[in-house]
């Protein structure tokens, strides 16, 4: 008894210590120099400067002419279809690519490498290549779009375009991040609701979403940040018209080639700053996340 | 499935299976399915005709050169950075690695605009540039560092998580036993983490080649000399030639397949390397 009461308080200090200062005091594998020195270098001249660049020249616009730029109306509606059409997609996206994980993960069927293996096509298929093809299909003669047009619906060259594109652009971030999560998931928790009595409803609303969805949030968060700032699919099938279907990365474009810097840098400081903001905010989501999966 | 438990066990789980296959040929198959239909709409010499013409071929050796010096500029990087983050210690790393997350996080619209700013004729180096007659702006180099910026992450991201997996041990037995620093890194590190080099070479090149709201930025769109394969689909796009645009297309398509093909085969051989694709997928 008196040895174990002697030993046990003595071990969790230094052992949790000692690792973390011999890195930081002996360094034993070199190169830490030369690498970081590289490293550094590299970010600031291909990154950090040029964002700077940004922030900097907006700041010259002063509060109240980076207010006056900001709130004028064709800006204004710009951000707000940017921000609504990519908040649109991620969440039809949180829906269909929750159940395209689930089939990836829970169902049997031919061909599901291949299926998987198509998930991350709108991430290897160039944004233009991705614009003219969904373009095509969703224009009134296209193969979809002949249907929905007796319907009344219109998708190409309007709103409604965008945010397919947008679909289309996050559909992986979404899938991807949910599949891992749902693939780890403790099968017999589900299966012991179900004995207990639980209807499938009853098992998927209060025991699989509960323990998936800060990864679902996550990944909507990824696809949601993707898509806000997507350009290339976005203008084949939008319609580019002012104020209706011009999102906000195409105006700063038009500003850009109209010399008008100030403009252009103030629309684009909104856009980054609300990068930033969903970027650490995806950061905690995912500390979070992490936390709950391994409590469990 | 709201009376879930009346339903015969299949019936449901048939029912959500053939939704999720549905919304995906529908919204990702069926786009690389019309490319393909549209590029031989008018048959294969119209095809073959639309890729021969010189200003194509000269869009397709823009973009060859492009991926050419951004995936190797961003291999050595992403190496030298993952060596300094995964396998040591200091203060800041996580700054740092949110630094190196950054360009997926911007839009690609003002990662061109930023590279304006600076090298732009009214940008801050403009004046000192013309003066020495160098263009950055409207010319390769400056479609050279838009695509540098937007593929930057990638070889990195795919490095870190693998090299703070495998730790130091081995490393440090190399140095023990009397290798030298690079001896160590060649004939340790690298055979070590070679198929995530390549995963992550295969995904940045992916995108060097397909990449176009950055490049869109400092074009300049100046055909047969700043317009790459992205750039010149948006201009037959905007002609009306539609099937001189998709076949452009096709070929890109077919890039984004083989790249996908590549991407599954190592992911069935090293399955440790999936899990870093959610961050970027």
């Amino acid at each position: 008894m008196n040895e174990i009461a002697l030993e046990l308080p003595a071990l969790p200090g230094p052992q949790r210590a000692a690792p973390r200062y011999r890195a930081r005091e002996f360094r034993v594998l070199p190169g830490f120099g030369l690498t970081m020195g590289c490293t550094l270098l590299y970010v600031s001249l291909i990154v950090l400067i040029p964002l700077s660049a940004v922030f900097l020249l907006s700041a010259r616009l002063g509060p109240a002419q980076f207010w006056h730029v900001v709130s004028a109306s064709r800006v204004l509606s710009a951000l707000r279809l940017s921000f609504g059409a990519a908040l649109l997609a991620a969440l039809v996206n949180a829906v269909f690519g929750f159940v395209i994980a689930w089939a990836l993960t829970r169902a049997r069927f031919p061909g599901r490498r291949l299926v998987d293996a198509m998930i991350d096509l709108p991430f290897a298929l160039p944004t233009a290549v991705a614009g003219i093809a969904l373009a095509a299909l969703y224009a009134p003669t296209g193969w979809i779009g002949r249907w929905l047009s007796p319907l009344g619906i219109k998708v190409a060259y309007t709103p409604l375009g965008i945010v397919v594109a947008l679909a289309f652009v996050s559909l992986p971030f979404i899938v991807r991040t949910v599949q891992p999560v749902l693939a780890d998931l403790d099968r017999e928790i589900e299966g012991a609701a179900q004995s207990l009595g639980a209807s499938k409803l009853q098992t998927f609303l209060w025991v699989v979403l509960p323990s998936i969805w800060p990864t679902l949030l996550t990944g909507v968060a990824l696809g949601f940040s993707r898509a806000v700032g997507e350009y290339g699919s976005v203008i084949f099938i939008a319609g580019n018209i002012p104020r209706v279907s011009e999102i906000a990365p195409l105006l700063i474009m038009i500003k850009l080639q109209q010399f008008d810097y100030a403009q252009a840098t103030a629309i684009a400081v909104v856009m980054l700053l609300a990068s930033f903001a969903l970027m650490s905010g995806i950061n905690g989501l995912q500390l979070w996340a992490q936390r709950r999966q391994r409590r469990r | 499935m709201i009376r879930g438990e009346q339903i015969p066990e299949g019936l449901g789980r048939f029912a959500l299976l053939g939704i999720a296959l549905l919304y995906l040929f529908g919204l990702v198959g069926l786009p690389l399915v019309v490319v393909l239909v549209q590029a031989f709409a008018d048959g294969i010499g119209a095809y073959l005709h639309a890729l021969s013409d010189p200003i194509a071929l000269s869009a397709i050796r823009l973009t060859l050169l492009t991926a050419a010096i951004t995936v190797p500029l961003n291999l050595a990087f992403g190496v030298a950075a993952a060596w300094a983050i995964a396998k040591f210690e200091f203060r800041g790393k996580n700054a740092l690695i949110t630094l190196i997350d950054l360009p997926f996080a911007v839009s690609p619209v003002i990662a061109g605009m930023s590279y304006v700013l600076l090298f732009g004729s009214r940008g801050w180096f403009g004046p000192w540039l013309r003066a020495h007659d160098i263009h950055v702006i409207f010319a390769v180099p400056g479609i050279v560092l838009a695509t540098t910026f937007v593929t930057f992450p990638f070889v990195a991201r795919e490095l870190i998580p693998l090299m703070q997996t495998q730790g130091n041990e081995e490393e440090e037995t190399a140095l023990s036993l009397g290798a030298s620093g690079w001896q160590t890194f060649r004939l340790v590190t690298l055979p070590n983490i070679r198929w995530g080099l390549l995963y992550g070479v295969l995904l940045c090149n992916a995108r060097a080649m397909g990449e176009f709201g950055a490049v869109s930025v400092v074009s300049g769109h100046i055909r047969g000399l700043t317009n790459t394969l992205p750039l010149h689909i948006e201009i037959l796009d905007s002609e009306y030639n539609l099937v001189g645009a998709f076949a452009c297309a096709s070929i890109l398509a077919l890039l984004a397949l083989v790249t996908l093909a590549a991407k599954s085969l190592l992911e069935l051989r090293h399955p440790e390397l999936r899990s870093g694709i959610a961050r970027h997928a």
